[in-house]
């Protein structure tokens, strides 16, 4: 596993698609950071401390969306179309350390990624602001678990196709999905349906953390989400393999 | 060692391989040969490990490779017919994955690839990035990754296909010098590299082995007799009588300064030269002649086509 990590970690890096990825979300970030802050220094009287960051982990969340489906969708599809998914499969490494070795490296981009925001508050100590870490940390973790399920769901997308543009528009479609599910209550009715919808989307259970809470429902949900896509990514494979298609 | 048990691929309608049975011997170097879409690479790919048989069983160096599949990968190197490569791992670098894929120990690790590197000629490129190689090099780094961590058991898909005349005798040399310490199966599509490099061939069409020995015997099953070419201090025509009254002489041909000789062993072989050398004439040659593997070849996968006895 260590092994796949590392090569990924040198696959990703060395590619010029990880750095633009990376690039645009600081840079993005920070443009809505300075557009949130601006917003509630001209409308005032809001609770700037807690609303300001709630506004922006919203909007960090809009853009891993954006910018997330880029980073997994080569993570499967091009092992298989260059055909070095049957070179791996004949080293003795089991189809899960693949897996969670590929899931793993592109984890580490997306903490490394929501490291670099951390400029944003720290520059509002430059103002001398008041900054609510507690909070702060809540609604990073939250970004954290939403990007590895975001990246789940993409790697399982990415073990079904050998094409990279696919991969990237399936994913797109399924985390669409997610997050749309919920927003037409008079499709879905009030009742029963709504209510496990609600349970099964991603994106609002990134609210209480967004508010700087930690509910350990929440937690547990993303980490079991997470865990049911790797286990299907792996299975995904397994079939693949017995079927003998690369 | 491998050993192959009535194992049946099949893909959907497909058969790929059909009830294919046969084994190579520890330190025994064996040619895989067949027409294109033979069922060569399904084979290779199934004793890799890359993909289980729909039947039938694979063993690696004693492993079964569907219920050990960790245990028989781990004691074999792997090349695959279009050499995938990652192109933005430098060649050492890919190498070191590999050697960490493998589970080489850390402090043998440096060591397996440097040996790796030399042992394919690649330390003059070993920084530069795979993906700016030349396809020469390319398929070196592939060799150089089944080689790594000095697997006993070494599976080769097509392994000099592609590459320029120089270059196919460096891996041929490379694969020579590795003949006898390890056990290698390879298939090629270069008859003359096959019968210069395995100890013994096997032969497969439509899934099946259609034949299985050494590269000269094969030959001598083919055509039921030894080939001899003899000239005398005479015109072949002179001898062609006596020679064929020689008991277990098959077949003469006259080719004017020679006569080419079929003999069913070596008795009517002996009988032939001492029949020759009592009617007066002397022996400027007597040779045996032997069919190409690629007349063997062609007239195995023609006799399989069309099922009838070519």
């Amino acid at each position: 596993m260590i092994a796949i990590l590392r090569k990924e970690l040198t696959a990703i890096f060395t590619s010029l698609l990880a750095w633009l990825v990376i690039a645009l979300f600081v840079a993005a970030s920070g443009f809505y950071f300075w557009s949130n802050l601006s917003f509630f220094l001209l409308s005032g009287g809001f609770d700037l401390v807690r609303g300001l960051w709630q506004y922006q982990f919203l909007d960090m969340r809009q853009l891993m969306l954006t910018l997330l489906p880029l980073l997994t969708m080569r993570l499967m599809a091009e092992e298989r179309r260059l055909g070095t998914l049957e070179l791996l499969w004949t080293h003795p490494l089991r189809d899960g350390q693949i897996v969670l070795g590929k899931f793993l490296a592109a984890m580490l981009v997306v903490a490394l990624m929501l490291l670099a925001t951390l400029v944003q508050p720290l520059s509002l100590l430059v103002a001398q602001a008041e900054i609510p870490w507690g909070a702060l940390a809540a609604g990073y973790l939250g970004l954290l678990l939403l990007g590895g399920a975001f990246l789940a769901c993409g790697l399982l997308i990415s073990a079904l196709t050998d094409s990279q543009v696919i991969a990237a528009a399936l994913s797109y479609t399924l985390l669409l999905l997610f997050w749309a599910m919920t927003w037409n209550e008079y499709a879905v009715g009030d009742g029963v349906l709504l209510q496990v919808l609600v349970k099964l989307s991603l994106f609002d259970r990134l609210y209480t953390f967004v508010r700087g809470g930690i509910d350990v429902r929440d937690v547990v949900f993303f980490l079991v989400f997470i865990g049911v896509f790797l286990t299907w990514t792996v299975q995904a494979l397994g079939t693949r393999r017995w079927r003998g298609v690369r | 060692m491998i050993e192959v048990r009535n194992v049946t691929r099949t893909f959907g309608a497909l058969v790929a391989v059909d009830d294919l049975s046969f084994s190579v011997a520890d330190g025994e170097c064996v040619g895989f040969l067949g027409p294109n879409g033979a069922g060569k690479s399904t084979t290779l790919r199934m004793i890799a490990g890359v993909f289980p048989p729909t039947r039938g069983r694979v063993r690696v160096a004693g492993f079964d490779v569907v219920e050990q599949s960790i245990q028989a990968r781990s004691s074999l190197g792997y090349f695959p017919e279009h050499a995938p490569y990652y192109r933005e791992l430098s060649v050492e670098g890919y190498l070191d994955f590999v050697a960490h894929a493998r589970r080489i120990a850390r402090r043998h690790r440096a060591h397996a690839v440097a040996q790796a590197l030399a042992a394919c000629d690649l330390g003059t490129v070993r920084r530069r990035l795979i993906g700016q190689l030349s396809k020469g090099f390319r398929q070196r780094v592939g060799l150089a990754q089944a080689l790594l961590g000095d697997p006993a058991v070494l599976i080769l898909d097509e392994p000099t296909s592609g590459l320029d005349p120089t270059q196919v005798t460096e891996i041929r040399e490379l694969i020579l010098a590795l003949r006898g310490t390890r056990t290698i199966l390879f298939s090629s599509h270069v008859l003359t590299e096959v019968s210069q490099v395995a100890q013994r061939v096997v032969i497969i069409d439509h899934g099946h082995i259609i034949a299985e020995d050494a590269p000269g015997a094969l030959a001598q099953q083919i055509t039921g007799a030894i080939l001899l070419r003899v000239r005398v201090d005479a015109t072949a025509a002179a001898i062609v009588a006596m020679v064929a009254a020689v008991p277990g002489v098959r077949r003469v041909e006259d080719r004017g300064a020679d006569l080419e000789v079929a003999c069913a062993d070596e008795m009517a072989v002996a009988a032939l030269s001492r029949q020759l050398t009592q009617g007066g004439f002397t022996l400027l040659e007597l040779s045996r002649e032997s069919l190409s593997l690629e007349e063997v070849f062609l007239r195995l996968v023609r006799r399989s086509g069309r099922g009838d006895p070519g």
